[in-house]
């Protein structure tokens, strides 16, 4: 059975769900490093869908669910806000945001150098991106 | 929650970062380095020994004052990263681009060797 959480669609309230995250991966034995590392990713997900998807809505619902395969963890995110497809986004050039002193763009990169496999899909007013990451359980 | 504390050492500017620097919190260390740089200080260090977590927001803020940081050659320190933190900073390469130190004493010693 996947473990299952409401995230409440307002950014100040994400730590709840990174929280949630840490406890559910640390009781699987999964290591602190790689354990930040998937806590970052769904984070910025999040982020993302709370600040883009739901233009500050905060009543919005999103829902993670975390599942546990043999080679790794799947963490399965759906919203019902504006789609953002990240697996076809294409990326900001580093050095070019550096330039610029920028502050954003660097989220949805850090997700995909975070993750092994990245689905998205959105039927309706559905969507849901589904991230994969190899992981070996330490005992 | 992100805390900020700002301690003037005999020549340069200590700022301590702790909790979680996230979506919603990282603007507070923005501003802490941008009223850092308004007020001309040359030499800025940046105690991380009591941050617990980092997202792309908050590595956005470093990452946009590095142009600033070389421009106007200001000696501008990390310190205290735990590994997992130093981890995320190594993801797309921002722990080559600034300067990280172990720890309070090794920041201060780069500062001297200037």
């Amino acid at each position: 059975m996947p473990y299952s959480f409401n995230i409440p669609s307002s950014k100040n309230q994400l730590r709840l769900m990174r929280k949630y995250v840490t406890e559910v991966l640390a009781d699987h034995h999964v290591s602190e490093i790689e354990t930040n590392m998937m806590v970052l990713a769904v984070d910025e997900v999040c982020a993302n869908i709370i600040i883009h998807g739901h233009a500050g809505k905060d009543f919005e619902k999103v829902s993670l669910s975390i599942d546990f395969k043999t080679e790794g963890v799947q963490f399965e995110i759906i919203d019902y806000g504006h789609a953002f497809d990240i697996v076809n986004y294409e990326e900001p050039i580093i050095g070019e945001l550096i330039k610029n002193k920028n502050k954003g763009g660097i989220g949805i990169m850090l997700v995909k150098k975070i993750m092994d496999s990245i689905e998205f899909q959105s039927t309706q007013n559905k969507n849901v991106l589904r991230l994969f990451k190899k992981v070996t359980f330490e005992d | 929650m992100l805390t900020i504390d700002k301690q003037n050492e005999n020549h340069f500017l200590l700022i301590h970062v702790s909790g979680e620097a996230d979506a919603s919190s990282s603007i507070h260390l923005d501003k802490a380095i941008r009223d850092a740089m308004d007020e001309g200080m040359p030499q800025i260090l940046i105690d991380c020994t009591n941050l617990n977590y980092i997202s792309s927001a908050g590595l956005g803020v470093f990452m946009s004052y590095i142009e600033e940081i070389n421009q106007k050659s200001i000696s501008f320190i990390i310190f205290g990263l735990s590994e997992k933190v130093l981890k995320v900073f190594g993801i797309l390469g921002l722990d080559q681009l600034l300067t990280i130190k172990k720890d309070k004493e090794e920041a201060i010693e780069t500062l001297n060797a200037v």
